[in-house]
Formats: C-alpha cells, sequence, structure tokens
C-alpha cells in the first residue's frame, strides 16, 4: 500500500543504482502560463533584460525495479504524460537541444514535505510491485530555461529571491555553456540526513545554569525560574532513587527535558495571561492580577453564561480543541483561530499552509469530531511597497503576502473548505514577523451514540493510536521556537510543508471511523508533537505509556526524543479500545491511510517512555501539566495624551478620498479572494464579494452549514492593531464592535454571537531585550480588560482564543516588534438566510442614512495616517448606545426595510459610502450640512473619522416614515439618494465638497493591489 | 430507453475530492431513489459493481492534489486498477452502452475527458486527444460565469436550458484540443454542450468572461449520444436561490437554484 511507505527510504536495499530521469514539457505551441508567469515575476521585480522562460516538470528516480531506459520510457508514455499537452523525454534531456542561457531547475531539500514526489512515487507504484515504495527514490523537480543575458551573480540571486526559498530548496543553475559538463547535476536524489547514533541522552540537571544551558542550545526556551523547579525536581533524593530503580537516569534524560520544555511553552501554557500581575494603573493605583485569562477572559464567558441561565447556548468553552455552540437540537458548530506567525517569517507559504491545515485539525478533533465548514483568514504584513533595506532573513512583504497567499490557497482550497471571509492589514510593524490567522469551523451532530457530540472521554487501557502522516524532524521544536523571538539563530526544522491530501484522506477515514463508533477520544498533533496530544488526552485516564519505538518515521536516523516532539503534519491522535482496535485498522488500510498504536493510556498518574523495550522517561502527570512555576510580571499603563489638532483642510476633497482608498489596508482584495474558493461545500450565502459586477466588500461570510436548513451562519473579524498607538484598550474595544456589527450587518443578532480572541502582542516582559516591557504587560491588561467589559456588555461570549506573545524580530542588531493586536473573530446563528442584506446599493432613488454618531475621532485613521499624522483621539466604543442600535438595526433587516447594509469602519463615512456605490454601481447625491452640524466637526473630519458602532444603509422610499420611526430614539441621518449618474456627489449646504465619477474612485481603489 | 426508473446514484469520493455532499444533496433535491457516496478505493477494489446503478458522477475536487496535472494520477488509477472479476473499462462500457448517465463536475470533467470518455467514450482507457490544462493566467480562480448552452448539441443534462449561470473553481480548466481532424469531429458532431458567454449570453473569448483561455470557449462537452456530460463550471454550488452572487439584489426568486435544473434533466430521463 503506497501510503504505508509515505516518504520512506531504504537505504540498505537499493544498492549501487542508476540515477534516472524523466522530463516532460509541453508541447511546442502551447502557452506556457507557469513560464509566463515566472517571466512577469522577473521583470516586476526589475530583471528586464530576460526574454523568455519556459517551464518544464523533471523527475529523478532510482529503484531496482526499473530496469532500462526502454522501461523508464514506457513507464513515463503511460504514467506521465498527457498525449495532448506534453512532450517526454527518459533519461535524456530536452536542454540538449534547447536555445536557452540559464536552467534553473527546483527541488524539495531532503527531509522537507515533498507532496509533489509523493504523488509521483505512488503513482510509478500504480504499474509497479506492491514493494516498490520502499524501494524507490523519486524527486520531482521543476526547472526553468531562461534567455537573457543576465550574469550568475544575478541570476543566482534572483532565483533565490524569486522562484524558491533556500531554507527549504534547492536550486541548480546551470549556464548553456557549462551545460554538458554540468547537467549530470540534475540527477542526484540527496537523502535526509538523519543521525547515525540514536541513543537516550543524560542531561545535566545538575545546576540552574546547566540547565538554562541546555535551553538555549536546544531551542528550550525555558525560564530561569522553571529551570530552577526542574533542578529542584531531578535533586530529590527520594525520587533519584526510585529513578534508578527504574533503570531511569537519576537526571533528566533528553525526552524527559524536551516534554516538559514543549509542555511549558508559552505557545502551549498561555504563561503570561496566567502570570500574577502587578499592575500600577494610569493614577499610580497599584493591584494584583492573579490570571488575566482566569479574572478576565474566561470570567467574561462564564459571567454570559450565568445571565443566560437555562438558555444558555455555550456547549464546551475553553477545555477543547475548539469552542462548541450550539446551533439547533440536531447540531452543534465549532470555531477555532489560531496564529502561525513564526513559521511564516521562515517561510511564508509553509508556515501558511500549515496554520490552515493545523487549524483544520482543531475544529475537526473537536468533540467526538466534527466536519469542517468554512475556512477564514486574516493576515498582517508590513507595507507591500516597502523600498528600505531589509535584514537578509526577512522577505520583502510582497513576497510574505504571496507566500502566505498561495499557502492559503492550497491548504484550504486542497482541503475542500471555503475561505469565507478575511482581511489583510498593512504597517511596518509587521516586517519582522507577519501575522497569519487561520480560523476553521465545523459542524457535529449534537448528539453522538447518545451523548453530546462535543464531549469525549478516554479510558484506562485505551491503546493511544497515531493516525495520518509520518514522522520526521521537519517540525521540531515548533512550540518552543514561537515562544521566542525571531532571531539569527532560529531552528530550520521548525519550518515545515503541509499536505492537505493525505489531511483530506486521513479525515475521510476518521470520518467513516466515528460513524462506526472505533474510537472514544481524539485530539490533533500540533504543537508539541506526540508529547502534548497524548499527553493531554492522558489528563482523562491520569497516565499514559508511548513507545517511541513503534511509531512510525519517514526516514531513520531520528532521535527518541525527536519522535515525540516533532510536529510533522497531518496526524491527528485517537484512543481506540483493544476490542476495536482490529477494526479501526482494517477500516485504515482499506481507506490507504496509516494508523499505528504508539502506546497506551494508563492510570498510573506517569508519563511514561519506552525505547526499544527499555523506560526512557517518567514524569509525575501533575508536574508536567501543572509543575510549572507561576509567573510574577510588572505592569505599568501610561495613559496616553490625546491632542485634538485637526491638520489643514484639504482643498480638493476627493483627490483626498482617491487617495484614501487606495491606501493598502482598504484597497480592493479582489484579486487576492478570487483565489480562494469560497464557495466549496454548497452552502454559500454572502461571498466575500458582493454587488452588480461581484467586486465590493462584504462585511460577512454567509453560509448554510447544513444544506437542508435555511439556517446560518455568518463568521467575521474585527483587527485594529493601529489604535494601539494609542490605548489598547480601545483597540480592542474597536475590534470586538467591528466583529459584532459586521454580524449585524449582514443580518445577524445580539442573541447569538459567540468570540474568540487571537491576542498577538510583542514580547510584554520587562528584560534587558525589552526595556519597555511594563508598558507592553499593561496594554495587554487593558486590552484584557476591555474583552472582558464588552463581551460581557454585548453579550457575546468568548468560546475559545489563542495567544502568541513573542513578535518580536531582532536581526543585524534590530529590533521590530509588531503593535500589540487582537484579532476578534465572530460567528453569530442567522436563523434565515433568506433575511440577509449586503453592502451593495440596490436601486437609483433609494434613500441613504448614516445610522449613528460621528466624534472627532481620528487617531491613527486612515486619513490622519495618510497624512502621517501621528496625534488625535483614537474611537471609543459607547456599548449602551451600540447594543441598543444593533437591537434597532435587527429589526429593520428582519422587517426588510434595509436594501442594503455596510459597516462603517477604516476611512470612515466616505470610504464606506464610495464601497456601497461601488457595489451597485450606482451614483450617489448627498447634502451632509443637517449631520456635520450635528456632529460639530469640520467636514474632512466627519468624512474621514473612524468612531465605531456606524453604518451606511439603504431604503427604498416608500419605508422612510417606517424606518424613521424605528430609529426615533437613535441617531440616523437622511444623506440623500442613490442615482444613475455615475457621479459621487457630496455637498456641505450645497456647496460641493466631493464631485467624482464612480468609476475613478473605482479605478483609485482598484489599483494598489491588482 | 433500456434504463429502469429507480436513478441509483453513484458519487466517488476520496482521495482528495471534496464536493461529494453538495452533489448528492442536488440529487436528492431533484428526484434520486438512492444516493451512495462510495470512496474510489472501494470502487476500485471491486467492491462496488456499477451495475448497480443509474447514474454515475465524478464530482470536483483535487484528486491526488492534482499534481502531475489535474486528475491524471486517477486517471492512471482506474487505467491499471487490479482488481478481480469485470475490468472497469467493460464495467464502464456497458454502462454507457445501457444509455445510463455519466456526469463529471470540475475534477471531475478533467478526469473523464483524460480517461478518454468525453468527448467520444470510444477511446476511453486507450487514447486522449482533448485535454484541460491551466488557465491561461496560471491562477486558481472562484467567480460566477454566463453560460451559454449550445442548442445544436443533444445532452440529456441541459435539455430546455439556453443560459445558465455557475461558479467556476478552477485553476485548470482550459480545454485544449490540438489535433485538426478531432477538432473538426468535435464542431462536426456538436460535442462542444456549453460555452462561456458575456452579460448578453454570446460566447465569448474575453476574460474572465472566458476564465481560462478554453478552446472554442468551452465550458462542457457531451458524448455524441448525450449521456456523458462534462463541465468546469459547479452547478451542485447553486443548489438554492441564495447561492447566487446578486441574490440580495432580486425579488421573488423561487428556491431552487438553477443548478439543479441540469440533476433535474438526469432524473426526469432516468424515471
Amino acid at each position: 500500500m503506497a501510503g504505508d511507505d509515505h516518504e520512506k527510504q531504504q537505504e540498505t536495499s537499493l544498492g549501487e543504482l542508476i540515477n534516472r530521469r524523466i522530463e516532460i514539457i509541453l508541447k511546442e505551441g502551447l502557452d506556457d502560463p507557469e513560464g509566463q508567469k515566472a517571466l512577469r515575476i522577473f521583470h516586476q521585480s526589475g530583471f528586464a533584460e530576460i526574454s523568455e522562460i519556459r517551464s518544464l516538470q523533471a523527475y529523478r528516480l532510482q529503484s531496482p525495479l526499473i530496469e532500462s531506459k526502454e522501461h523508464l520510457h514506457s513507464l513515463a508514455q503511460d504514467l506521465f504524460v498527457d498525449p495532448v499537452l506534453n512532450d517526454c523525454l527518459a533519461e535524456g534531456f530536452f536542454g540538449d537541444d534547447r536555445d536557452f542561457d540559464w536552467y534553473v531547475e527546483i527541488t524539495y531539500k531532503p527531509g522537507v514535505t515533498d507532496n509533489a514526489s509523493r504523488v509521483a512515487r505512488e503513482n510509478l507504484g500504480l504499474l509497479m510491485p506492491d514493494d516498490f515504495s520502499a524501494r524507490a527514490r523519486v524527486l520531482a523537480a521543476r526547472g526553468f530555461f531562461i534567455k537573457g543575458a543576465i550574469d550568475l551573480q544575478s541570476i543566482t540571486e534572483a532565483t533565490g529571491k524569486l522562484l524558491m526559498n533556500p531554507l527549504i530548496q534547492k536550486g541548480e543553475i546551470i549556464s548553456k555553456d557549462r551545460w554538458p559538463d554540468e547537467r549530470e547535476r540534475l540527477l542526484s536524489i540527496p537523502t535526509p540526513s538523519g543521525d547515525e547514533r540514536i541513543e537516550v541522552k543524560e542531561m545535566d540537571c545538575s545546576g540552574v545554569d546547566s540547565i538554562m544551558k541546555l535551553s538555549r542550545e536546544r531551542t528550550l526556551a525555558l525560564s530561569v525560574s522553571e529551570a530552577q523547579t526542574i533542578h529542584q525536581w531531578f535533586a530529590d533524593p527520594q525520587r533519584r532513587k526510585r529513578r534508578k530503580e527504574k533503570g531511569l537516569p537519576e537526571n533528566a534524560s533528553d525526552i524527559e527535558l524536551e516534554a516538559l520544555a514543549q509542555t511549558w511553552s508559552e505557545h502551549c501554557k498561555h504563561k503570561i495571561f496566567n502570570a500574577e500581575i502587578h499592575y500600577i494603573d494610569e493614577n499610580g493605583k497599584s493591584s494584583k492580577i492573579t490570571s488575566l485569562y482566569k479574572s478576565l477572559i474566561q470570567k467574561a464567558t462564564r459571567d454570559i453564561q450565568k445571565t443566560l441561565g437555562d438558555r444558555d447556548w455555550c456547549l464546551s468553552v475553553f477545555k477543547d480543541n475548539a469552542g462548541v455552540i450550539r446551533f439547533n437540537e440536531d447540531y452543534s458548530v465549532a470555531f477555532k483561530v489560531e496564529t502561525h506567525n513564526s513559521p511564516s517569517a521562515l517561510d511564508p507559504y509553509g508556515g501558511a499552509l500549515t496554520g490552515i491545515v493545523g487549524v483544520n485539525r482543531d475544529a475537526f478533533g473537536t468533540g467526538m469530531g466534527a466536519e469542517l465548514v468554512a475556512n477564514t483568514d486574516v493576515f498582517c504584513f508590513g507595507p507591500p511597497d516597502y523600498d528600505q533595506p531589509l535584514p537578509e532573513r526577512l522577505f520583502h512583504p510582497k513576497r510574505v503576502f504571496e507566500g502566505v497567499r498561495l499557502g492559503v490557497e492550497h491548504g484550504g482550497n486542497h482541503s475542500g473548505v471555503p475561505t469565507i471571509n478575511g482581511s489583510v492589514v498593512f504597517d511596518e510593524c509587521f516586517l519582522g514577523k507577519p501575522l497569519v490567522f487561520c480560523g476553521s469551523l465545523s459542524v457535529m451532530p449534537a448528539q453522538h451514540r447518545g451523548q453530546p457530540g462535543e464531549d469525549k472521554l478516554a479510558n484506562p487501557g485505551d491503546l493511544a493510536v497515531m493516525v495520518g502522516g509520518r514522522i520526521g524532524k521537519d517540525g521540531i521544536h515548533g512550540a518552543t521556537f514561537s515562544s521566542e523571538e525571531l532571531g539569527e539563530s532560529s531552528p530550520v526544522s521548525a519550518v515545515q510543508i503541509g499536505d492537505p491530501i493525505t489531511q483530506k484522506k486521513m479525515f475521510d477515514f476518521l470520518w467513516e471511523a466515528k460513524n462506526q463508533n472505533l474510537y472514544s477520544c481524539i485530539t490533533d498533533n500540533g504543537a508539541g508533537g506526540l508529547s502534548s496530544s497524548v499527553g493531554e488526552m492522558a489528563e482523562f485516564t491520569n497516565g499514559c505509556k508511548i513507545d517511541l519505538g513503534q511509531a512510525p518515521l519517514k526516514y531513520e536516523g531520528l532521535q527518541p526524543w525527536e519522535i515525540l516532539i516533532s510536529e510533522a503534519q497531518e496526524r491527528m491522535t485517537v484512543s481506540v479500545s483493544p476490542l476495536k482496535i482490529a477494526e479501526f485498522l482494517a477500516l485504515s488500510r482499506l481507506m490507504d491511510v496509516e494508523s499505528t498504536v504508539v502506546g497506551e493510556f494508563t492510570d498510573t498518574g506517569l508519563f511514561e517512555c519506552f525505547f526499544n523495550g527499555k523506560l526512557v522517561a517518567s514524569l509525575e502527570m501533575d508536574f508536567l501539566h501543572d509543575g510549572l512555576p507561576r509567573m510574577r510580571l510588572e505592569a505599568e499603563w501610561k495613559a496616553p495624551a490625546e491632542e485634538l489638532d485637526p491638520p489643514e483642510l484639504p482643498s480638493k476633497m476627493g483627490e483626498t478620498l482617491k487617495s484614501i482608498l487606495g491606501r493598502p489596508d482598504i484597497c480592493s482584495k479582489e484579486k487576492l479572494i478570487r483565489q480562494y474558493d469560497h464557495e466549496v461545500k454548497g452552502g454559500s450565502v454572502i461571498k466575500p464579494l458582493v454587488g452588480v459586477k461581484r467586486d465590493a466588500p462584504a462585511d460577512a461570510g454567509v453560509i448554510r452549514p447544513v444544506l437542508d436548513l435555511m439556517m446560518g451562519l455568518a463568521v467575521s473579524n474585527g483587527i485594529c492593531p493601529k489604535y494601539s498607538q494609542i490605548d489598547c484598550y480601545h483597540m480592542a474595544a474597536c475590534a470586538i464592535d467591528e466583529a459584532i456589527r459586521n454580524i449585524i450587518s449582514v443580518g445577524g443578532s445580539l442573541d447569538q454571537i459567540a468570540g474568540l480572541d487571537n491576542f498577538c502582542w510583542p514580547d510584554p516582559v520587562l528584560s534587558d531585550k525589552t526595556p519597555d516591557g511594563k508598558y507592553k504587560l499593561a496594554q495587554l491588561v487593558r486590552a484584557c480588560e476591555a474583552v472582558y467589559d464588552y463581551c460581557v456588555g454585548f453579550g457575546v461570549p468568548l468560546i475559545s482564543g489563542k495567544d502568541s506573545m513573542k513578535n518580536d524580530s531582532v536581526l543585524e542588531g534590530k529590533k521590530i516588534s509588531i503593535l500589540p493586536t487582537l484579532l476578534f473573530s465572530a460567528v453569530g446563528v442567522i436563523k434565515d438566510v433568506r433575511n440577509c442584506v449586503t453592502s451593495d446599493f440596490k436601486a437609483a432613488g433609494d434613500l441613504i442614512y448614516l445610522v449613528g454618531e460621528t466624534f472627532d475621532e481620528l487617531g491613527a485613521s486612515e486619513y490622519y495616517r495618510q497624512l502621517g499624522k501621528s496625534n488625535g483621539a483614537v474611537p471609543k466604543v459607547n456599548l449602551t448606545k451600540a447594543k441598543a442600535r444593533y437591537r434597532l438595526m435587527e429589526t429593520a433587516i428582519q422587517n426588510k426595510w434595509i436594501r442594503s447594509c455596510h459597516d462603517c469602519s477604516d476611512g470612515g463615512l466616505a470610504v464606506a459610502l464610495a464601497e456601497s456605490a461601488f457595489g451597485g454601481r450606482l451614483g450617489v447625491r448627498l447634502e451632509i450640512k443637517p449631520a456635520l452640524d450635528t456632529s460639530g466637526l469640520r467636514e474632512d473630519l466627519f468624512l474621514f473619522s473612524e468612531s465605531q458602532s456606524r453604518f451606511v444603509i439603504s431604503i427604498a422610499p416608500k419605508d422612510r416614515e417606517a424606518f424613521e420611526r424605528h430609529f426615533k430614539d437613535d441617531p440616523i441621518f437622511l444623506l440623500g439618494e442613490t442615482d444613475d449618474s455615475g457621479q459621487f456627489k457630496i455637498q456641505s449646504g450645497q456647496i460641493d465638497l466631493i464631485d467624482e465619477k464612480i468609476q475613478d474612485l473605482f479605478d483609485a481603489w482598484r489599483s494598489t493591489l491588482g | 430507453m433500456t434504463v429502469g426508473s429507480k436513478g441509483r446514484t453513484l458519487i466517488l469520493s476520496g482521495l482528495g475530492l471534496n464536493c461529494e455532499k453538495e452533489t448528492a444533496y442536488c440529487c436528492e433535491k431533484s428526484g434520486a431513489k438512492k444516493v451512495d457516496i462510495v470512496h474510489t478505493l472501494l470502487f476500485l477494489n471491486g467492491q462496488v459493481k456499477l451495475k448497480e446503478y443509474d447514474f454515475l458522477i465524478f464530482i470536483g475536487g483535487f484528486l491526488d492534489g492534482d499534481y502531475l496535472g489535474s486528475a491524471k494520477v486517477a486517471v492512471n488509477r482506474f487505467k491499471f486498477a487490479r482488481l478481480e472479476g469485470e475490468s472497469l473499462k467493460r464495467q464502464l462500457s456497458d454502462f454507457i452502452a445501457a444509455e445510463k448517465l455519466i456526469l463529471g463536475i470540475c475534477n471531475g470533467f478533467q478526469f473523464m475527458v483524460k480517461l478518454g470518455l468525453l468527448p467520444d467514450e470510444s477511446m476511453a482507457f486507450q487514447s486522449q486527444k482533448a485535454s484541460l490544462t491551466q488557465n491561461h493566467n496560471a491562477l486558481f480562480e472562484d467567480r460566477w460565469v454566463q453560460l451559454k448552452v449550445n442548442p445544436k448539441n443533444s445532452n440529456i443534462f441541459t435539455k430546455g436550458i439556453s443560459q445558465l449561470e455557475l461558479p467556476v473553481r478552477h485553476g485548470e480548466g482550459k480545454i485544449v484540443v490540438t489535433d485538426p481532424d478531432f477538432q473538426k469531429r468535435i464542431l462536426n458532431d456538436e460535442l462542444i454542450a456549453m460555452y462561456y458567454a458575456d452579460e448578453k449570453g454570446e460566447q465569448t473569448a474575453e476574460y474572465p468572461h472566458n476564465p481560462n483561455g478554453s478552446w472554442e470557449n468551452a465550458a462542457a462537452l457531451s458524448n455524441k449520444r448525450g449521456n456523458l456530460f462534462g463541465l468546469m463550471p459547479h452547478p451542485e454550488a447553486y443548489n438554492h436561490y441564495t447561492n447566487h452572487p446578486q441574490w440580495t439584489r432580486r425579488e421573488n426568486q423561487g428556491e431552487d437554484g438553477d443548478g439543479l435544473l441540469i440533476f433535474k434533466n438526469a432524473y426526469r430521463y432516468l424515471s
């Protein structure tokens, strides 16, 4: 079975073998989009001298089962060649007879997940004996024939920057002159460098210093007090005696130390959120916070649940891989958002790809298992037009953007999950580490075999079974690496490529296994690998035994500790009763998925590992999970001065609007969005792009997750790190308001909206590296306070969350830290999707209103950022008014008065109006004087203020009276109406402020990111 | 008509395919008596027999990740399947000869063309004269397209339909036919079932109306008999009116999405 031998290579049985090669090229006369795309990329990056690029696909092979050139040729013809599209050479080179200046060939480095090579080997296996996979090595390569007068140095540099990532890929570059001598290089298949000596090493835990030294050498990210705890634990004479009796080293084995470090990592244990914080507020008042998580985040949900009482619809919060809420009697919904920042900084493509497939495992592995229904992605990058020099290890933001985009394209699309909503934020603070948030929603039957579908339980005696991919050296130290800043010594091994197809096959199998009731508990293998997945499931039974020698490896040469903590992708861990194991494994084989018993759950109170029949790790469960010392941290808040010092009134407001519409945060993202499948699964209701020409932005994505039902889910995101420059409390409040506002905007209801908090922070711990740690931690305290205040206030419980607390990079002596960022993701249950509304104006003659008040809140606004102004007041959310307004909006939408609804956010009123106009391809004629006078603001401030909780809506004239009566207690402003003029005309007191062609505004909005 | 009146439907899934649920939903909404979703490997093992069905659907997805070209490895899996009993080729040719129906959507269409089932099933498992390749802009794209049904094509699935809007979601949707004789045959036999069209419903080569640069602006092909039909767009993704990207701009819409018309035609024929 092909899948059984996933990337497994048995060196010894191969012997001396001929290096063989197949080349496939598009027939002359056919278009070569891949080559043309590469040419475009070269040209855009200033390599004008390149005149032509032709692409090629090659496969390097070794196998004793391929007998001759003729045999290879027939295999190629039968299995690789498309007779309409391709020409092919077996053991030859197209380069021998081609006109070119440079040939570039790119392969993945050994050990990196390489899907093309895996599939090529499986494909060959179709015409080979069953043991072919074990007796063959196949390496897929992408080649480019390049024409152009360019020297070796330039082509080498361009290849490294434009065509590949040198961290994980290898490029061969050969000039036409050297071709006859060097083409043989294109035959080699390097092997992964496993270790020759496999052993369990004793770690020197004799003192804190020795442990800290190990921590630095092994990327363990341990703190001094953690090292102290570990030292003391292993120094205990009783324990040393017991360990000796069991045949364990008196000190920790490398396996034990690694397991502790992974389990105790910031990534896994959220130490900062659980720390004891001494907080001094803006008045110098001092207080003690025992755990931000418990006292604010978790408490918000508990308080809401208490208020809801019998009507509580939160089913599983903060405990499983994802939060679970009730959808209806028959179905429950799980939602999780994860970050994948550090891996994306090293390899944007692999980082984002594994981000998506990883969060999909979370949503799938919630409760007893759930079917994936949607993805949502939010990215923060450096400015796309950044033109300053960057440290060697950093990619240009454009390259990061493209890599991440492609990663999510492959991760989301190939998983068969629609990407229904997203957002992109740009700021220089993200040059050091991009933020890559990937979210996943899933649906499960409310009941599984008479039990709530969100519950699960492993039993003592159940077997621990690893399902899916194999273990390699890829993804070692992901959990601890992401708990440190990005630096020169960041481990390359943390980079991984995902394989969504292998994962999809695994999900297909597990879903069937669930339906046949073959497992008792399931979880994802993510950060920390088996150490975390088995270790966490072992909490159900209070113990486990893992036999590291049983775990299937991609290649030989992994140390036992690497097997335990490798984060190699596409793996889930399940617990299976011994009575069902045969059936489970048989189904697995039938569906071409690899499953291996790697251990057993026990009730011994111990986390134990064996290797070659020998006990190599034995840690008390309570020490492993609860032994780490609580951090004690200092936080001190300094309130910002909010100077209201308006800029000069622009002379041409239309030009100002155009420049704001073209800003990266605001401009059209159509090109990006179209590359994501946003409607697979057939339940699409509101797509990311709406309107006559389907190119205007939607406020929230809406789907029917269960096709038989007219009920829906609305998904939205709120994110505004720019406001952190002023006050993180309001940054968080605005993010929450934005996410909720977007759900209301499409027709959702405060009756049932759940939130997810994802905190991405710069290191907030005071140290030499972070002298402003107290302030940064105070920013976190402020943000958490806002999360509590607004979630409880809106009645929006948090059901899951995540934090990533070390988003700094220190490269070439320069530190770049992100702005504190809260991504607030929301999911709302929609009672009937047929009542949803979209943001596009619908018909000429409709009345346009602004709902909500506008204040002088332009601090960090797009307008001020465009002008380079750094002062001003941050928008503040008036909870009472916002809540009342959202309730009024809900009814107005259900009564079908509202024909279009768009939330006012970045860029303010003027941008919201323009976007709704783009959607309807309608003109607008507006008089803002009355609204302006009420606000007391100057025209530009009114148009571009980013005051929260506002909407731009349109109604049919016939509904005017009913609508206005409905809103008699909340400020609404009739601004004017839509028309067929094709003009965007805003007047104040009959004086033109803006009079622009819709098309010109549209072009300005479209041009930045194409 | 030699077909029974049951409309027993087989949807093959797994190996990276992903549209089984919504496709099954469309079948159930359109009159199927029985819909079985079966893992392709079980089918290739010979555990499921084609003769027990009247309607076979190859759905959308990414078969084996579309490495080596879309659906290529799956085509090889079928060609070189080692199953006991009746060969797949035989099972399929009997199925087709019995005038039963086969529908291929997106990845399933690519599969049918590359296996040689479309546009001339007599080539199946032997030769291939049409193919699909990368979109001319080298991008995967999700967008709704306007489709014009070729009135001279006589397939069962588009009967009574002249125009249709559906989403495309692919990176390799460009139909390529290079052999001039084969081109002539496809045109003479009117085997192009649908064209990409502009807003007025006229066939066009212009991007993005024609999203991939397909030969003759073809979006769908059928066999001559009309019981085999494949298309790049996704009819199963338009199963309710709220799937349409402009539904919030329209009044008084029936509940059904127009994509169901394709499925209803199939079951009308089978009943």
